[in-house]
Parts: C-alpha cells; structure tokens; sequence
C-alpha cells in the first residue's frame, strides 16, 4: 500500500492522459481477440512503449547513480545493425541473440568504465558512443536498410504468447527482473546511496565504482533488448533511424516517474509509467486525427506541466501550502 | 610555459594545424584560400551556435533546443519573406522571439530549479514543434535584399572569398571573446560553472545571470537560423536535427570543461574548424562515406576528454606537490 501511496502521482498522471485520450477518440479503451491475439489502442500502447520502456529500465538505473546515458539510441541502432547482418547471413536466432545481448553489454561496459574508472562526466562519455554509435552502424549496415525475411527472428517484435505480444511481455519481464535484482536484496539501496554522495558511499565500504560500471552495463543491454525488438519489428535495420532520439524519450520517461536528475531515490515502476504516460500520448494525439504538427507541442506542454508540477520549487510551495491549510483546519 | 588551464586550447589548435598541414601533403589543393573560404562558410551557422553553446557550458549547464531553435527560426523568416514582410524585419523579428524564448528557458531553469537538460529538452520539443506548426514544406526565399547579402564579401588571394556568412560567424566569436573575457556577465558565468554556491556567496546575481545566458544563447541560436536561411537559400521545419549535439562537440574539443568554469571561446573556433576539416577531406577523397566524419568526431570527443583528465590529473598533482614543499 505504501508503495502504491507513493506512485500516487504518476498514476494519476497517466490516467488523466488516458481519459484526455479516451475522450478525444472514443474507440481507444476496446480491446479484441483476433487471430488468438490481443489487438486494440490500449495493446497497441504497451507494445509500441516497448523500446522506450526497456531503455528507461536501464536509465532509471543510470540516473540513480547521478549519471546519464545518452548514447542508448545509438547502441540500439548498433545491436540493430549486427542483428539484422547476423540474421541476413542465415545465423540462427540463438546465436543472433546471443552475440547482440553481449555487444550491447560491451558497450554499456565502455560507458561504464569510462565514467566509472577514468572519472568522466556520464554526459560527455555517452556523448562519445552517441555520436560515432551512428557511424558504427553505418559502418556495419554499408550505408544502407538491411532487410530479411526470417519469421522466428521477426517473432520478437510482431509475435505473441497466450495472446499477448511479445514486446509487451519482454519489457514486462525485463522490468520485474531488474526490479526484483535491486528490490529484493541491498543493491538498490547501494545505487542510492552512490547516487546521493559518491565519497561518503566509498568511505562506508560501497564499491561504487563497481556499481557504476554494472548500471551502465544494464543500460546497454536494456538498450540492445530494444535495438532488436526495433529491427524485428520493421523486418530491417535503419542505421540512421532506429532508435533515433529515444534516449530523450527515455530520460524523459524516467524524470516524469520522478526519479531526480540529481541521483539519489528512484523507481523502476514509476519510470516505466512515465514511459506510458509519453507513449499513450504519441498514440492519443495520433488517434485523435489532429493534424501530426500538433504532436511535439503537445507533448511539449504535457510534459512541461507534469515536471512543472513535480518541481522542487513548486513541491515547497504545495507543502508549504498544505501544512497551511492543515493548521487552518486544526484552528477550527 | 602554457599555462595548464589553456592546454587543452593549445592542443585543439595544434592538432587542427597538423591534421591541416596533413590533408594539404595528400591534396596540395586544401591549402587555397578558397577552401579555406568554404571552410569558413559552409560552417559559419554550427559556428554561431557553438558560441552560444560555450557560454552555457561555460556556466555548467546545457542547451539542447539549439538545433530545433535554428529550424523555427529558418521557416520563421522564410515564411514572413513570403508573405512579404522585408528580410531585415523577418530577421530582427526572429532574433527576438528566439531571445525571449532562450530567456525564457533561463527563467524556467532558476525559478523551477529544474536541470538545464530537462527544461531545454521541453524548448527542443516545443521549438520543433512549433516550427511544424509554421510549415511542414520546405519554402524557397528570394529577395534582393538577401541577394546582396550574399553578394557582399571580403577578397581573398586567389580567388578566396571571406563570404557575409563567414564575416558573421567571426564577428560572433569576436563578439563571444569580449563577452567572456571583458566583462562581468562572462565573469559571472566563469564564476558560476566554477561553483554556483561559491557564485551565490559571493555575490553573483544567480536570477540575472540565468536568464542572460540562456538569452544570449537563444539569441546565437536565432543568429546561426539566420545564417543557415541565407546559407540554404530555404527555411525547413525538418533541418539542423541534432545541430545541438555537433555545437556540445565542438565546444568540448575547443578545450572547454562539460563541467563548467573553464574553457576559452576562441577553443571553440577551433573545435568547429576541426569538424569541418574531416568532411572537407571526406569531399575531397571522394570515396569515403559521410558516416566516418560521426566516428572520427567520436574519437576526438574521446581523445580530447582523456587528454583533459590527464592534465586535470597533473595539475592536481603538482598543487599537492608544492602544498607539500611549502610546508
């Protein structure tokens, strides 16, 4: 109960967005069965969240420990790249996981060690992947889309299990895992704390550079996970497109969850709503039939209404304005 | 003996003179005044934003509505000269509202106390979006007016041209110099990226200083729209995608810190130069695909922070030196 109290907020964000939605197109809470599949607005909501979603999965972590990853989109478009080459050249769909999981994890590693071991700026040191990522998987792809035909691979971005679609349930369990990782033993509270003060976390005994360097590596995994639900998707890989700008969207998912720049506290739950909240709102303004102009500055207003809310100075004022009213009502 | 603050300064120019010097032994024709000229044009637009950029992370904050800001304020201008507004309105017109956008930015990140990434990502968005809003077309310009700006320029040796935009993007680093090394408002933003508690005691006006900085970056945004829309002749709601990203670049392999407090504005010229001297080679080779300028920055990127943290590393060390001789 105490945790639902604290997710209140975010929860009541994102049923406002999808009321808002629901009002403006009134087939978008109707869900059907076809073809022993789940298909509806709201289904397609969870399953076009799903790159952004895993990708603040990773980042809930990264920013926790005051740290950012800028360069998810572009490993996206790497592991993409490799998956879609590997696959293309007839690779079975083990091996195409297997080698695009571990090179998403060799870059989060890099990441890791350059802000964890050379002291780099997170921001700066993501920027280094996030602008030669691209070039790299231009590199691998010649330049062009590479396109494939392979039903068990593509059955990752459009296949389902028990009638539910796969990115649905990949980010579903992606998220309790990782969730369950730092919930059910110390390291959660051990991000926290090498968030909040790295110096006083290394005196007490925490390895934070350790940890630093596994957040970042979660992130590139986090971040491959989505590159090939991408590429599985579209059948192909866009070296210049996938993934293109989603770690905006994924910080964004993660500072709407209300997980503070700054490090310190976070939550996995509230991010992945955060992720919701974006999504139901690209979706919504899509149903509506507005004219797709509309659609950043919408999402502009939103979301500088919601973080504008959740904003240090304004969180005083409505303390201070609640413990006001309190002490009025005891008066009388 | 340099001083190991300017290190980095002194080492961005070097490498642009060797990498210079090494791309005219392979092509003998880079070492014209026309490329250089070209040089010089062809980045006049990244280069105006890139001073707006140094001063903001200068102060240790971040900008990334720059490129989206260029895009409104090319299909702000090219719309208005459509409906046939004169360009030196349009232009005057759109350094405005840029400049209260960036103010207002500036506003938002103090009064909110909310991180400059977050709060310049919504203006991303919102600039973008607007941009949208205005035209979704590219919409070609012509007037006489920006023939004749086009038209003026500076003769060079061998049929070199210092081009307008050239002119202008000098004249914006000129301008950024004086701003950053003469006078209180370049003071306070060294002061504040140093520490903006220290900034705050001492007695800097946190308020003012913001929303200035943020001001004049929006206003260099604006500029460098202008630039681009007479560069391209155009104004499109899709162009300067991820400009931001290229300006961080530059500023970074200018030699200043992503942390605030240090860097020169001049570093920055040279930061820009350097990302336009890999596409020249890359024009000039003819086989190598545009894609390799992204990694080779990416490698600079990664060279000039180790670089950084090595002499950051040295500097530490000598101080803890000679604390421990006067002892």
């Amino acid at each position: 109960m105490k945790k639902f109290r604290q997710l209140r907020p975010q929860l009541l964000a994102l049923a406002v967005v999808l009321v808002m939605v629901g009002l403006i197109s009134p087939g978008f809470f109707s869900v059907t069965v076809q073809n022993g599949r789940l298909y509806g607005s709201l289904i397609d909501v969870g399953v076009r969240v799903a790159p952004v979603a895993l990708l603040a999965i990773g980042m809930t972590l990264v920013i926790a420990t005051k740290g950012i990853d800028l360069s998810v989109g572009a490993v996206m478009a790497i592991t993409g790249a490799v998956a879609a080459t590997l696959v293309a050249d007839g690779h079975s769909v083990p091996v195409v996981l297997a080698v695009s999981l571990a090179l998403g994890l060799l870059c989060g590693i890099w990441n890791g060690v350059l802000v964890a071991f050379l002291d780099i700026q997170p921001i700066i040191a993501t920027l280094i992947l996030m602008v030669a990522g691209r070039g790299i998987a231009q590199l691998i792809t010649g330049g062009v889309i590479l396109t494939f035909n392979d039903p068990a691979f593509s059955f990752i971005g459009s296949g389902a299990v028990l009638g539910i679609p796969m990115p649905i349930l990949i980010w579903l369990a992606m998220g309790l895992a990782v969730g369950l990782l730092v919930r059910r033993s110390a390291l959660g509270l051990l991000i926290e704390a090498v968030g909040i003060n790295r110096r006083a976390s290394m005196l007490v005994g925490v390895r934070a550079r350790f940890l630093i360097l596994a957040t970042y590596a979660i992130s590139g995994l986090c971040a491959a996970m989505a590159g090939m639900i991408v590429t599985a998707d579209i059948h192909g890989a866009d070296a210049n497109n996938a993934g293109l700008w989603l770690e905006l969207d994924a910080i964004l998912a993660v500072v709407i969850g209300g997980t503070s720049l700054a490090g310190g506290r976070f939550s996995i739950t509230a991010s992945l709503i955060g992720a919701l909240i974006i999504q139901a709102l690209n979706t919504g303004i899509l149903m509506s039939g507005w004219p797709p102009e509309f659609n950043l500055i919408v999402k502009a207003v939103v979301i500088v209404t919601i973080l504008t809310l959740q904003s240090p100075a304004v969180a005083d004022e409505l303390t201070m304005l609640r413990d006001f009213l309190r002490r009025k009502g005891a008066q009388k | 003996m340099i001083r190991a603050r300017n290190l980095p300064f002194v080492a961005t120019v070097l490498i642009f003179l060797i990498a210079y010097g090494l791309c005219a032994l392979q092509f003998p024709n880079m070492l014209s005044f026309r490329v250089v000229g070209n040089l010089l044009t062809d980045n006049a637009f990244l280069g105006i934003a890139a001073v707006g950029m140094t001063f903001v992370i200068l102060s240790g904050g971040i900008d990334l509505s720059v490129g989206s800001v260029i895009a409104f304020t090319s299909v702000f201008v090219a719309v208005l000269i459509r409906a046939g507004v004169h360009p030196a309105l349009a232009f005057g017109l759109a350094l405005i509202v840029s400049t209260g956008f960036g103010a207002l930015m500036g506003l938002t990140i103090h009064a909110l106390k909310m991180p400059a990434f977050v709060v310049t990502l919504a203006g991303m968005f919102l600039a973008r979006g607007a941009a949208f809003l205005i035209s979704t077309d590219s919409v070609p310009i012509s007037h006489e007016f920006l023939k004749t700006l086009k038209g003026l320029f500076i003769q060079l040796p061998d049929k070199g041209k210092l081009s307008f935009l050239a002119i202008v993007m000098l004249l914006a680093f000129a301008l950024g110099v004086v701003l950053a090394h003469r006078t209180r408002f370049g003071a306070n933003v060294y002061a504040l990226g140093g520490s903006e508690q220290s900034a705050e005691l001492m007695g800097v006006p946190l308020r003012r200083t913001m929303i200035q900085l943020y001001a004049f970056s929006g206003f260099m945004a604006g500029l460098a729209g202008l630039a681009y829309t007479l560069y391209t002749s155009a104004g499109y709601s899709l162009a300067t995608v991820g400009v931001e990203l290229d300006a961080i670049a530059a500023v970074v392999v200018g030699g200043t810190l992503l942390t605030g407090g240090s860097g020169l504005v001049l570093g920055t010229l040279f930061g820009v130069l350097i990302q336009g001297l890999i596409q020249t080679y890359i024009v000039f080779d003819g086989t190598l695909s545009s894609w390799w300028t992204k990694i080779v920055v990416g490698l600079l990127l990664f060279a000039f922070i180790v670089l950084q943290r090595l002499i950051l590393l040295i500097s530490e060390r000598r101080a803890a030196m000679r604390s421990a001789a006067g002892e």
